[in-house]
């Protein structure tokens, strides 16, 4: 469909924000859903924070009043639970930098396999 | 009046930070990545720009979900980094440029670009990265900066075509700024990654390639995807290719590219770099030369 100045928009694609396979799109309905969560995670910016969550993490969690599935979701240590839950990617990479994970250990629980295999499949995209 | 030169475009992946910090530019892994940045850097010595205009995404350092624009526009007289949580060393300061800020924000706003002035922000890795690739880790960063930040935080981010009329606009503001400069823009982030959900790592090479020729010529038909299409092809942290949507948008002139690299994988994400150059503004400042 053309635009007055002549731009042209791709239709053929899917307008269905949960039509994308195995991606969570953060829109209004996590945002709300995840706000206590997220906002627990933007604290671990500081490092005082983050000593704080590990020397009581459910006190922690008290403190900004997450919800029961968000505190089964944070108790888990899985990130598919969190997304669920209302996580947001940038602000949970916060969280699972206090326990050292890398993104790579975390893509991998994400997908179900080995950090190796991971690691793996992400050298193959690079081949062909 | 200031000219722009051209633009780079650069992946800002954290663990490039680290790299940096622990010297590992020419392992087996990384070097295949790093040495894609010789030329640009090389290029970046020719232009001799006095100013960088910023194009990046904050993750989660400056801006939170309780209050999240669009398009932010810095207007600081510097711009500090900090801890980010997960393991970056915190970068040096950069050197801002108010008077050159508030006449972007001004010449937007008329525009009809209503932006978010921001007299701080914490630049995050979104920005330092692509500073250290093209400039060094050295004190003083021997370049002004303006930083643009774009939302690819919340959905609804900018559309693709919305990022690249944003892009003209910018253009156009920095061009009419009176003092004679050189200007580069920076357009970080991307390629192809994803960090969350069961899709996570997933990469698009096929699209990336097609990414960087079309960004070149064709930044039109980039920017008539819609937003959740673009999601789809180069991931949803791939969306930051919004980034250089803007980016792009800002090259007022005729423009060829001088270079480019694309590594696969730099830790989950398709790493990639192009540089820009806006003919247009070579051959006014050839002119002003003679």
């Amino acid at each position: 469909m053309p635009f007055p100045d002549g731009m042209v928009r791709n239709l053929t694609g899917i307008d269905n924000r949960d039509g994308i396979p195995g991606t969570f799109v953060f829109d209004g309905r996590y945002a709300v859903k995840g706000y206590a969560l997220n906002k627990m995670c933007f604290s671990f910016n500081e490092a005082a924070n983050r000593e704080a969550y590990l020397r009581d993490e459910e006190d922690y969690c008290d403190r900004f009043h997450l919800t029961g599935e968000q505190r089964r979701a944070v108790k888990s240590r899985n990130v598919l639970e969190l997304l669920k839950a209302g996580g947001n990617i940038y602000y949970l990479a916060k969280w699972a930098g206090i326990f050292g994970l890398t993104v790579q250990q975390l893509g991998a629980q994400q997908r179900g396999v080995s950090v190796e295999e991971f690691n793996q499949m992400l050298v193959q995209a690079g081949k062909g | 009046m200031a000219t722009i030169v051209g633009a780079v475009a650069t992946s800002h992946i954290p663990a490039i930070g680290n790299a940096i910090a622990k010297g590992r530019q020419n392992d087996p892994y990384w070097k295949p990545f790093f040495d894609g940045y010789d030329a640009v850097r090389k290029w970046l010595d020719e232009v001799r720009p006095d100013v960088a205009v910023v194009v990046y995404n904050d993750h989660g350092l400056s801006f939170f979900l309780d209050q999240m624009p669009a398009f932010a526009v810095g207007a600081a007289v510097e711009y500090s980094n900090a801890d980010e949580g997960w393991g970056l060393p915190v970068s040096r300061p950069y050197s801002g440029y108010p008077e050159l800020s508030w006449h972007v924000i001004e010449s937007l706003v008329a525009n009809e670009f209503d932006v978010t002035a921001c007299q701080e922000i914490v630049v995050d890795h979104g920005f330092t990265v692509p500073m250290s690739l093209l400039w060094g880790s050295a004190s003083p960063v021997p370049v002004r900066t303006v930083p643009v930040v774009v939302n690819t935080v919340q959905y609804p981010y900018p559309t693709p075509l919305r990022c690249l009329k944003l892009g003209r606009a910018l253009g156009r503001a920095i061009e009419s700024f009176e003092p004679d400069l050189r200007v580069v823009i920076v357009g970080t982030g991307g390629l192809s990654h994803q960090l969350e959900g069961e899709r996570a790592g997933f990469i698009n090479k096929e699209f990336d390639l097609e990414f960087m020729d079309r960004i070149v010529h064709e930044p039109e038909i980039l920017a008539g995807y819609s937003t959740l299409e673009l999601v789809r092809l180069v991931g949803s942290q791939g969306i930051e290719v919004l980034n250089w949507l803007v980016m792009r948008g800002a090259l007022p002139g005729a423009v060829t590219e001088k270079h480019r690299n694309y590594h696969i994988p730099i830790s989950n994400t398709a790493g990639a770099t192009m540089v820009l150059e806006n003919h247009e503004a070579l051959v006014s400042m050839h002119l002003a030369a003679s």
